[in-house]
């Protein structure tokens, strides 16, 4: 089994992607060049997050046209896992791979701190270790992480169970006051119809180690794990 | 050709450049003609103060290490601190005051493009960013927009390199309000094999331009540093660059694999001065001279001079000096980046910097002359008058307060003391997963992977205590600096310092300037913490006042085991809480916050400091850390033991009871800003060893009460004077900075 992080220009947490899956979860792991056009061999793709090609013209927007893009959208075609952690899931909306887009945080300034959410779905590939509604501690850190999509599609997500974490207080109450960057229904990652894809804005990644605040993070990347095996 | 019958330049173009009539007969005669127009330019920028340091060197001079390199073997790599295990790491800080000033969004951002450039053309990955700012009060709406966008710069920037910005201090104070302070910090850590040089060395190798391409962005810059700020000087917007955080990331990546190829024989960053810096001083230290063409360098903008071309200050650019038939192999790794490498030149043995325009010869410069042979000037000094008033201020007049709560709230909620949250909650304080104390704390401290060690780093100044007394002011920056490491359990390896004063030319200023780096020179070999690298801004004026002396010290310090650390907030109902201090002196509050903020007054003689107490005090808080001790310690700085205490239940959640027992008045036990003090808390089977340390170093350790409840109370002499609630306590204290900032808009 192995774990590919893709590596767009302006990237920046591309290494803490592979040092989360390498030092913590002892998988093998690997970068993936953004112009390479071959994702075969890799079980579950990251997509990090960062600021891809600057985010020129909006977050995610460029990133979309990488060569690697393709052969990651065959990739999840296939049944492949895939995860994008906020540019990663920025990149996921604008690739039409996940629903909806993120747009500027209501307050209109970065964000970065740890927040809690709430595990809306507990069956899938990336929360099936988590309890249903255990709030997770995880840190933000975004200036574009204002989830937004039309009516239908809202419903269709929470109709389908496919909200999978949703900003909350530390005691698991979803309310405005617990909800940072004006997302609709504090959504913070949702999954595809088929449940091979995630995109959540939360770093999990950044919560793999107690010395760093935390290891919620590992409940979501220690899932992907266990399912691929 | 060489350049032969130059006209004289006219006095109003090399005045207005900022060159002295004798600046420029020093020119002809270095030249033994007179300069092109070109030429000129280049001498002007490169014998400002901002890169000439014409007035600051004979002061510099007390730092030790400064006084060793400049005598020997030069500045280059001064900055290294070996951490062991091969490792070394390399810190600078910088000002980018002037361009804030005018333009603060882009004026902070490539402050923190410039500081980054600085670590990472020694070879060396940043692992962290720190800033301090200065503003005046948020009152104010000016100073909320500049507030405003300058933590916004730094955001823009700073998250999008990749570079965790975990630390600094953000001070409001009126004399800030026209000239507001940004210094930006950066560390990074690279393998001694691995160090780069700035050294054009071995005839024939080609130079490149790597990075973006020029434009007509901050042409003298480096110049408009070196005068004071006017009306005009919100005309000088085309003086501050742009920058470009996603160009400086690729250039991070592509620079550090490049160097792995072993292609390159030298690299410089492009700051002040452009290309005219970087070709003069790679020529200068390896004794080479360097010819280039100024139309290969890759313009942004058409009809560029070559004048603008060598001065232009555009972000994002490296000079790089590669082996010869080896351009491709070098070129091919900034392409794979997305980046141009031009090469505009070679390496040539006659110690001159030739710059051709499409062939035709426009200056031809000795480069030692322009690096190294700026006029030294010693400036005079004098006490200034204000200095006998402050300090004589008669305290006695100042009445107690009537209600204790009420002091502590409205010091709580002052914006220096206020929490920070709001500004370094913008910024990305996390990426690269080594923050393993995050911003809040005394100071920030990351781990070294593969390594069991960990650094830690602050940045500290009261710019008030140095107005009142610049000496003991400096050293108390120093001693504050290594008081917060303490805290987290390291100890101090070395300093960067941001010597930020007012026109040099006025003797009040630079005597403010000299006693500051004496006092900090002393102090910093006494904590074993060299100054290795810094900067001076001076010029640090509206025509309405003058900054107060503000000589930022950043510090790193070492863990060696990085699971040895520790945090300022209380952790655990019962913990006893203890005062670890060396004097039992009567507390005075002269130059407190509390003063300031009171009562409005800027007044007495800064606390005392004894140096070698305060060593003792922070070696006994440092072996309690490494001894598994202590769940807290936490500085006690500005404000005093009350805002200490106070923050230590806020970040903690959690109250705590004290008891003192003082001589001295109420408002001075709670709020003197008495040195050489850090506030612990711990276990109660622990302090039997606690005490047996500071025995051990003569050091006072004062049971002061107990962690618990909900509650702060504070009883001196057998009465209650301080009974809050933690939640109340916070409340003003976590969001006066933001609740200011809503009026702001964005």
């Amino acid at each position: 089994m192995k774990f590919g992080v893709v590596q767009f220009p302006g990237s920046n947490c591309d290494q803490d992607a592979y040092y989360a899956v390498r030092d913590v979860l002892k998988q093998p792991v690997e970068y993936i060049w953004h112009q390479s056009t071959d994702v075969s061999g890799f079980d579950c793709i990251i997509l990090p997050g960062g600021f891809s090609y600057g985010d020129y013209l909006r977050t995610g927007a460029v990133a979309k046209f990488s060569p690697v893009m393709n052969a990651v959208q065959e990739f999840a075609a296939n049944g492949g896992k895939l995860i994008g952690i906020c540019n990663g899931f920025q990149i996921l909306c604008e690739s039409g791979l996940l629903p909806g887009a993120l747009i500027a945080n209501n307050g209109l300034r970065f964000i970065c701190k740890y927040v809690n959410v709430r595990v809306e779905n507990n069956t899938s590939a990336f929360s099936h270790k988590c309890s249903k509604g255990q709030a997770l501690s995880m840190p933000i850190a975004h200036h574009g992480g204002n989830y937004y999509a039309d009516a239908d599609t809202i419903k269709e997500l929470e109709d389908n169970n496919r909200v999978l974490l949703r900003y909350c207080d530390e005691r698991g109450n979803v309310n405005d006051s617990s909800n940072p960057n004006g997302s609709i229904n504090n959504i913070a990652g949702i999954i595809n119809a088929k449940g091979n894809i995630a995109g959540m804005m939360p770093h999990p990644e950044r919560a793999m180690e107690a010395c760093l605040g935390g290891t919620d993070g590992k409940l979501i990347l220690q899932s992907i794990v266990e399912r691929l095996h | 050709m060489p350049i032969t019958n130059t006209e004289p330049i006219d006095p109003k173009v090399y005045r207005e450049m900022g060159l002295s009539d004798e600046e420029y007969k020093s020119v002809t005669e270095a030249l033994g003609r007179h300069p092109t127009y070109t030429e000129v330019g280049m001498y002007a920028v490169m014998w400002s103060e901002h890169c000439g340091y014409k007035y600051s060197r004979p002061i510099l001079r007390y730092f030790s290490k400064y006084k060793e390199a400049i005598d020997g073997a030069g500045l280059e790599n001064a900055g290294i601190i070996d951490i062991g295990g091969g490792l070394g790491v390399v810190f600078k800080i910088e000002s980018h005051n002037h361009p804030s000033a005018v333009e603060p969004f882009q004026g902070a951002a490539t402050g923190i493009g410039g500081i980054l450039r600085d670590i990472f053309t020694m070879g060396a990955r940043p692992i962290a960013c720190l800033n301090s700012l200065r503003f005046g009060s948020l009152d104010d709406a000016r100073t909320r927009y500049l507030f405003e966008h300058v933590v916004g710069g730094i955001a823009f920037y700073g998250n999008c390199v990749g570079v965790p910005t975990v630390g600094g201090e953000v001070y409001f104070e009126d004399c800030y309000a026209g000239n507001p302070l940004l210094n930006a910090m950066a560390i990074g850590v690279l393998k001694h094999d691995d160090i780069a040089y700035a050294k054009a060395e071995g005839v024939g190798n080609p130079v490149m331009i790597v990075g973006s391409r020029t434009g007509r962005d901050g042409i003298h810059g480096a110049t408009f540093a070196s005068v004071e700020l006017t009306e005009e000087s919100e005309n000088r917007k085309s003086n501050v660059q742009m920058g470009d955080p996603f160009c400086e990331k690729l250039l991070i990546e592509a620079t550090l694999e490049a160097l792995k190829t072993g292609f390159i024989t030298g690299i410089q960053d492009m700051g002040a001065a452009g290309i005219t810096c970087s070709t003069c001083e790679t020529s200068a230290k390896a004794g080479t001279g360097m010819t280039i063409d100024v139309r290969k360098v890759p313009v942004r903008e058409t009809g560029m001079s070559a004048y603008e071309i060598m001065l232009s200050e555009s972000q994002e650019r490296m000079l790089a000096i590669v082996k010869k038939g080896r351009e491709t192999e070098v070129a091919n790794v900034f392409k794979k980046w997305g980046l141009q490498a031009v090469v505009v030149g070679k390496v040539t043995d006659d110690g001159l910097v030739h710059v051709y325009d499409n062939g035709e010869l426009v200056a031809q410069v000795p480069a030692k002359s322009l690096a190294d042979d700026a006029p030294t000037y010693y400036l005079k000094t004098s006490e200034p008058a204000y200095l006998k008033d402050v300090q004589n201020y008669d305290l006695s007049s100042i009445p107690e307060p009537t209600d204790y709560n009420e002091a502590l709230i409205k010091l709580m909620t002052c914006s220096s003391i206020a929490s920070k949250e709001w500004v370094y909650e913008q910024y990305d304080h996390m990426v690269q997963t080594n923050t393993i104390i995050l911003p809040g704390s005394d100071a920030a401290v990351l781990r070294i992977r593969e390594t069991t060690k960990a650094i830690a780093v602050t940045t500290d100044c009261n710019g008030r205590y140095c107005y009142l007394d610049p000496f003991n002011g400096a050293q108390i920056a120093v001693a504050e600096a290594a008081r917060n490491l303490a805290c987290s359990g390291a100890r101090p390896i070395g300093v960067t310092d941001c010597l930020n004063f007012g026109n040099p030319e006025k003797p009040e200023a630079f005597w403010q300037f000299e006693q500051c780096v004496k006092g900090m020179a002393e102090a910093c070999d006494f904590f074993g913490a060299p100054v290795v690298s810094g900067n001076v801004s001076f010029y640090n004026e509206t025509p309405e006042m003058s900054i107060y002396p503000t000589p930022t010290v950043g510090m790193l310090g070492l863990i060696e085991n990085a699971e040895k650390r520790c945090t300022s907030n209380f952790k655990n109902t019962g913990d006893v809480i203890a005062l670890i201090s060396s004097t039992c002196e009567p507390d005075s509050l002269a130059g407190s916050e509390y003063l300031n903020t009171i009562h409005g007054l800027a007044v007495g003689k800064p606390p005392a400091l004894d140096m070698d107490r305060e060593k003792r005090v922070h070696e006994v808080v440092i072996r309690a850390i490494e001894n598994g001790l202590l769940s807290s310690a936490h500085d006690c700085a500005d404000g005093g033991m009350a805002v200490t205490l106070a923050e230590s239940c806020i970040l903690g959640k959690i109250g705590a009871d004290v008891s003192m027992s003082d001589c001295c008045s109420n408002a001075a036990a709670l709020f003197a800003e008495t040195q050489s003090r850090i506030v612990v808390s711990l276990p109660d089977d622990g302090l039997g060893a606690l005490k047996a340390i500071a025995d051990e170093l003569m050091v006072n350790c004062t049971e002061l009460g107990k962690v618990g409840g909900s509650k702060l109370s504070v009883i001196i002499n057998d009465v209650e004077v301080i009974s809050l609630d933690v939640d109340e306590l916070e409340a003003g204290w976590r969001t006066s900075i933001g609740d200011k900032m809503k009026e702001s808009g964005i």
